[in-house]
C-alpha cells in the first residue's frame, strides 16, 4: 500500500496514521519558514522520521497577497522510513487567498484546509486571481475546511501585552503553528524555548508569540473542528539507535569542511562571495572562528576563488562556495589549480538557471559544467552529495581527496539538500581515519615537480619551510624539474600525468555499491545527488509489489568507481533519473555504451517518488 | 654552527633565463629589488612573490624565493589568500597597468580598501607588452596601437589617483632605472603595515619606448619632477626656484616662482605625507603642466586586514575556550533514540 493510499486512509482521523504530509503556506513576509522550522524540531522531538522541503521565492519581502511571494515549508514525517518531502500534501494551511491558490494543487482529495478568513479580503482575492471567495463558494468541497478569523483570534490573544497592530498580527503565525501542534500531538516547549531565545532582548514580543501559539493550541482543543478532523497520533519511527539533531545540508556540509580540516590536520580557509543558495555554507564557517577556520567574503567570485588558491600554496585547505553563474566565474582560476596542482575545495549548490534562472529552486543541472566546464584538458574529481547528512561525509571526503592527490575538488550539492533538513546521527569524529598532510620539509633533491609514486600527487612545500624556495605558475612546467617548458614532448607527458593521476583516483575510493536491490536483474535506476530520496522510495515500494528493479546512486561522478561499467552491464534496462535534460545519462552511455534511459524534470520541484514509480512500471510493462 | 652568512644579490637570483627584451626597464627593477633583499630582514624562506600575467608579472620566476606566476589580473587577490593563510610571510605582489588596473582592478580596488599587509609593484609602461602593444588603461589619449590605429580616445587613469581613491594607505611612486630613488622607496614601502603601492614608471622600449623621458632625461627631470620629502617645501626646478602654491580660491594646486610676484618659500605648500587630500592633488599633477610627484605621496599606518581578522580570530577563541568538535555537533536540541 503506498503511502498516498495510507494518508487518504488515515485522514479519518482519530487513529494511528503512518505518514503525513503538512504543508504551511504564506505571504513572504508571514514567518512560515520559522512556523516550518519549529514545527519541524517539535516533529523531530517526537520521534518521528521526518524530511522538510523549504520552498521560498526570490523576493525578500513581494507585495503582500501577491502569488510570486508565496512562501512555503513541507513536512513529511511518519512513523516509517522518510527519505522525501513527500509528493502530495495532507494538511495545507494557508495564510492568504495567494496561499490557497499556488498551493491546492498539491493537495489530496478530502485533506485538510487551514485558512485564515481575516485574510480573504476582496483585494487580496483580486490580487491572487479568485472571481469570488473560495471558502464560501463551495469549490472546495471534497476538502475538510477549516476556516478561523486567525487575524482577530490572535489580535485578542496578544492583546495584554499592548502591542501595535502591526505587531501584533505578526503573531499570527505562532497562533496557526500552535493548531497544528495540536492536530499531530506536538511539544511546545521547545517553540517556546525557540521564542524566548530568539527575542532574549524583547521579552514583550516573545510573550506575545508565545501566548499566539498556546492561545491556537487551546482553540484547537475547545473549538468545533470540521468532523474527522482530530488528533492525529504518528507513531514514532524505527530508526538507527543514537544520538540525533536536525540539520540542512549546508550545516552538515559545514561541519564536514570543518571534520575534513581537522582529519587532514590544517587550518582550512573559506573564500566565498554571496549568492543564492549557497551563502549559508559561509554563514555558517564563519560562526565556527573557535576551529582552524578563516572565512573571507570576497569582492566578487573570482577572488573567492583566487584566496582560496592562495591559501592553499600559503600551506591552508583553500575552499571556495558557489552556485552554477558563480563556478562559471571560478572556471578560469579552478584550471590554473589544477595545472599547479595545488589542493582546493568548490563547492557547488546548484539552483534553477541558465543565468540567474530560479535562484530559490532546485536542480542538478551543472553536472557537465563540473564534469567539463573549463578549457582545456582540465580534469579534476567530482563528487556529489544525496541526502542532508550525506553532506557531511561527502564533505570529508573532498578535502581527501583534494589533500591527498594535491588537486581542485568539485563538490555538488544543490538548493534542495542545502535547505531541506533531517534528523542527523550525530557522527563520532574519533571514528574517522585521520588523513594527515604531509607537508615536505626536505631540502635533499626538492624539486616543485616531485611526485608521489602511488597517487601521482605533488609534493606540497609551504612558504616558510627553508631550503624549498620555489616557483609554481600556470606555464606548462618541466615534469623533470618545475622550471618552464614549452617541449612537445613535456607538454604531452603533463598532461598526461595529469589525467592518470585523476583517474588513478579510482583506485582509491570504494566501489559502487547498490543501496537497493539485487546486482543484477531486469532494471536499476542509477542516480545521483538529491534524487536519492525519491528514487529510494520509489524503487522500495515497486520492490514491494514484487518488481525486479534496484537502485544504484553514485558519489564519486569523475573519475566513476572501477567496477560500476561491469556492474550496469549485469541489468537489462537503465533508468536515470535527473533534475535536468540529461547530463549523466549522456555520459554512462558514452563511456559504457549501454542504452540507458533517461527520466527529466526540470521544473525547480524535486522529484515526487509516483513519477519515479510511474516510469518504473512502465518500463517493466506493468501499469501502475 | 656557524653565524648566518651574510646573503647577497645572487643568492635571490634563480637560475633561470631572464627572457625580456634587450633594454625592458624590467631589467632594472629586478636588480634594485635583488639587491634590495639582502638589506631587509626577512628570511629568504618568508618570502613570497604572486604576480598576474603580463611582462612584469614574470617576475617571480626570477626571485630565488617562493614565487607564484599566477592568471590575469588576480595576483592581489591570490596574495590575500597567501595572507590569509599566513600573516608571518612578507608578500610582494608584481603586476603592470594592464594586469593591475584593467583585469585586475576590482581586485586592486578591493585588496587596498582591506588594506592586506603587502608590498604591492604596478610597473606603469603605459602599453601591453606581452600581447604585442595594445593600449592600456593608462596610455594617453591618441595612443597608436594595433587596437587603436587611428589613435585610443578614451581617458587614462592614474595609478596613484586610484590608489588614494581606493583607500589606500601607502601610495608612491618611483623610476625603473633609478635604483637610488626605488631602493628607500621600496624599503619603506615595505616596513609599512598594510597594502603599499608603489608606481613605477617603466620603459617598454618596444611598443612604448621613450614615454617617460619627459622625466627620465636628467636636463629636462628639474622642470618636469617633484621630489617629495615629508616636512619639506614642495619646491623644483633649476635652483628648486619653482614651487607649488595652495590657490584658495580653486583649491588647486599651482606653479609659482619663489622670489617674482612677491611669492617667498613661505608660501610653498610644506608636503605632509599623512594628508590624504594632499596626496590626492600631487597624484594628479602631469607633465607637461606641473611636475609629477616622485617618493612617497602617502603613509599614514592602520591596522592591516589580517591583523584583524587574526586578532577577532582569538577572541571568538578567547570567548569561546578550547574548541571540541564533537561537543559543537551536539549543541542545541538533540533527542536519543534507544
Amino acid at each position: 500500500m503506498s503511502v498516498v493510499e495510507k494518508v487518504s486512509d488515515s485522514i479519518d482521523a482519530d487513529q494511528v496514521t503512518s505518514a503525513v504530509v503538512v504543508r504551511f503556506a504564506g505571504d513572504s513576509g508571514d514567518g512560515m519558514q520559522l512556523t516550518g522550522s519549529n514545527f519541524t524540531e517539535a516533529t523531530a522531538l517526537h520521534g518521528n522520521d521526518l524530511a522538510t522541503f523549504p520552498d521560498f521565492p526570490a523576493e525578500i519581502r513581494a507585495p503582500a497577497g501577491a502569488t510570486f511571494g508565496v512562501s512555503a515549508f513541507q513536512i513529511y514525517f511518519g512513523a516509517d522510513e522518510v527519505t522525501t518531502a513527500g509528493d502530495d500534501v495532507d494538511v495545507l494551511v494557508v495564510m492568504n487567498p495567494a496561499a490557497l491558490i499556488t498551493n491546492l494543487k498539491d493537495l489530496l482529495p478530502g485533506g485538510v484546509i487551514i485558512a485564515d478568513s481575516d485574510a480573504f479580503t476582496d483585494k487580496n482575492l483580486v490580487r491572487a486571481g479568485y472571481q469570488s471567495n473560495p471558502l464560501e463558494d463551495g469549490s472546495l468541497e471534497g476538502y475538510r475546511v477549516i476556516v478561523i478569523e486567525i487575524t482577530k483570534q490572535v489580535i485578542a490573544a496578544v492583546e495584554p501585552f499592548g502591542l501595535s497592530h502591526k505587531f501584533a498580527v505578526r503573531c499570527k503565525n505562532m497562533w496557526t503553528l500552535g493548531l497544528v501542534m495540536w492536530l499531530f500531538d506536538r511539544d511546545r516547549s521547545v517553540t517556546i524555548e525557540n521564542l524566548e531565545k530568539k527575542f532574549a532582548s524583547k521579552p514583550d514580543i516573545a510573550q506575545a508569540n508565545i501566548a499566539a501559539l498556546n492561545s491556537g493550541h487551546s482553540y484547537a482543543e475547545t473549538a468545533e473542528l470540521p468532523s474527522g478532523v482530530e488528533v492525529y497520533r504518528i507513531q514514532r519511527a524505527q530508526v538507527a539507535p543514537g544520538l540525533y539533531r536536525n540539520a540542512t545540508g549546508t550545516e552538515s556540509l559545514a561541519y564536514g569542511l570543518i571534520a575534513g580540516g581537522r582529519l587532514a590536520e590544517i587550518p582550512i580557509t573559506f573564500a566565498s562571495y554571496p549568492i543564492t543558495p549557497a551563502s549559508s555554507l559561509l554563514h555558517t564557517l564563519a560562526q565556527h572562528k573557535e576551529f582552524d577556520v578563516v572565512t573571507f567574503q570576497a569582492e566578487d567570485e573570482i577572488a573567492a576563488v583566487c584566496a582560496a588558491i592562495g591559501a592553499s600554496f600559503g600551506g591552508t585547505l583553500g575552499i571556495t562556495s558557489s552556485s552554477g553563474p558563480g563556478i562559471s566565474l571560478k572556471a578560469e582560476a579552478i584550471s590554473l589549480a589544477a595545472a599547479t596542482e595545488l589542493p582546493l575545495v568548490i563547492v557547488n549548490t546548484q539552483r534553477g538557471g541558465p543565468s540567474t534562472g530560479m535562484p530559490t529552486k532546485t536542480e542538478q543541472s551543472d553536472l557537465n559544467q563540473a564534469l567539463f566546464g573549463r578549457h582545456a584538458d582540465t580534469t579534476l574529481p567530482v563528487i556529489a552529495s544525496s541526502t542532508p547528512a550525506d553532506c557531511f561525509d561527502v564533505a570529508i571526503e573532498a578535502v581527501r581527496l583534494a589533500t591527498q592527490f594535491s588537486t581542485p575538488v568539485l563538490l555538488l550539492s544543490d538548493g534542495y539538500l542545502a535547505n531541506a533538513s533531517e534528523p542527523w546521527l550525530v557522527p563520532d569524529l574519533t571514528e574517522y581515519t585521520p588523513f594527515p598532510v604531509q607537508f615536505e620539509t626536505n631540502p635533499e633533491g626538492f624539486t616543485p615537480a616531485n611526485r608521489d609514486p602511488e597517487t601521482l600527487a605533488r609534493v606540497w612545500a609551504k612558504p616558510g619551510t627553508p631550503g624549498l624556495e620555489h616557483r609554481i605558475g600556470g606555464i606548462e612546467k618541466s615534469y623533470e624539474t618545475g622550471d618552464i617548458s614549452y617541449d612537445p614532448d613535456n607538454h604531452q607527458k603533463m598532461t598526461d600525468v595529469r589525467k592518470a593521476k585523476i583517474d588513478g583516483i579510482a583506485r582509491f575510493i570504494p566501489p559502487q555499491t547498490v543501496s537497493q536491490g539485487n546486482d543484477s536483474g531486469r532494471l536499476a535506476l542509477v542516480g545521483w545527488g538529491s534524487t536519492y530520496g525519491a528514487i529510494h522510495q520509489a524503487v522500495k515500494r515497486a520492490r514491494a509489489t514484487g518488481a525486479d528493479v534496484s537502485h544504484i546512486h553514485i558519489r564519486y561522478m569523475m573519475p566513476f568507481p572501477e567496477n560500476l561499467g561491469a556492474l550496469l552491464s549485469g541489468f537489462d534496462s537503465i533508468l536515470v533519473p535527473e533534475m535536468n535534460t540529461g547530463q549523466l545519462v549522456e555520459v554512462l552511455r558514452a563511456k559504457y555504451l549501454i542504452d540507458a534511459q533517461r527520466l527529466n524534470k526540470v521544473s525547480g520541484q524535486p522529484f515526487k517518488i509516483r513519477e519515479i514509480l510511474e516510469a518504473i512500471h512502465s518500463l517493466l510493462g506493468e501499469s501502475v | 654552527m656557524n653565524a648566518p652568512q651574510k646573503l647577497t644579490l645572487k643568492d635571490f637570483s634563480t637560475d633561470q633565463e631572464v627572457r625580456w627584451c634587450p633594454g625592458c626597464g624590467d631589467y632594472a627593477i629586478l636588480k634594485t629589488i635583488q639587491k634590495l633583499m639582502p638589506e631587509i630582514d626577512t628570511p629568504k624562506e618568508n618570502t613570497v612573490f604572486v604576480s598576474g600575467i603580463g611582462c612584469s608579472s614574470r617576475f617571480p620566476y626570477y626571485m630565488e624565493t617562493y614565487g607564484f606566476h599566477t592568471i590575469h589580473g588576480r595576483a592581489p587577490s591570490i596574495a590575500t589568500g597567501v595572507k590569509l593563510a599566513n600573516p608571518e610571510l612578507d608578500v610582494w605582489v608584481v603586476t603592470g597597468d594592464g594586469d593591475g588596473l584593467s583585469i585586475g582592478g576590482n581586485h586592486m580596488l578591493h585588496v587596498l580598501r582591506r588594506n592586506v599587509d603587502l608590498q604591492i609593484l604596478l610597473f606603469n609602461n603605459e602599453i601591453y607588452g606581452l600581447t604585442k602593444g595594445q593600449y592600456s588603461p593608462t596610455s594617453k589619449v591618441g595612443t597608436r596601437s594595433p587596437s587603436t590605429p587611428d589613435g585610443s580616445v578614451d581617458m587614462p587613469l592614474r595609478p596613484c589617483t586610484f590608489a588614494l581613491g581606493a583607500g589606500a594607505r601607502f601610495v608612491a611612486r618611483t623610476i625603473d632605472t633609478e635604483a637610488k630613488h626605488m631602493t628607500p622607496v621600496l624599503k619603506r614601502a615595505h616596513a609599512h603595515k598594510g597594502a603599499s603601492f608603489v608606481e613605477i614608471y617603466q620603459n617598454c622600449p618596444v611598443y612604448n619606448d621613450g614615454i617617460f623621458d619627459y622625466i627620465k632625461d636628467k636636463k629636462s627631470a628639474s622642470e618636469t619632477r617633484l621630489m617629495l620629502e615629508h616636512g619639506q617645501p614642495l619646491v623644483f626646478g633649476q635652483d628648486n626656484s619653482q614651487g607649488l602654491r595652495l590657490n584658495a580660491k580653486t583649491l588647486q594646486l599651482e606653479v609659482v616662482t619663489i622670489g617674482e610676484n612677491g611669492v617667498s618659500l613661505e608660501d610653498i605648500v610644506v608636503h605632509d605625507e599623512t594628508n590624504r587630500i594632499l596626496a590626492t592633488m600631487l597624484a594628479g599633477l602631469s607633465a607637461p603642466d606641473f611636475p609629477e610627484a616622485i617618493g612617497v605621496l602617502y603613509c599614514q599606518a592602520e591596522t592591516s586586514y589580517e591583523n584583524s581578522v587574526y586578532q577577532q580570530i582569538k577572541t571568538v577563541r578567547e570567548k569561546k575556550g578550547i574548541a571540541d568538535f564533537n561537543a559543537v555537533l551536539r549543541q542545541g536540541h538533540t533527542w536519543t533514540v534507544q
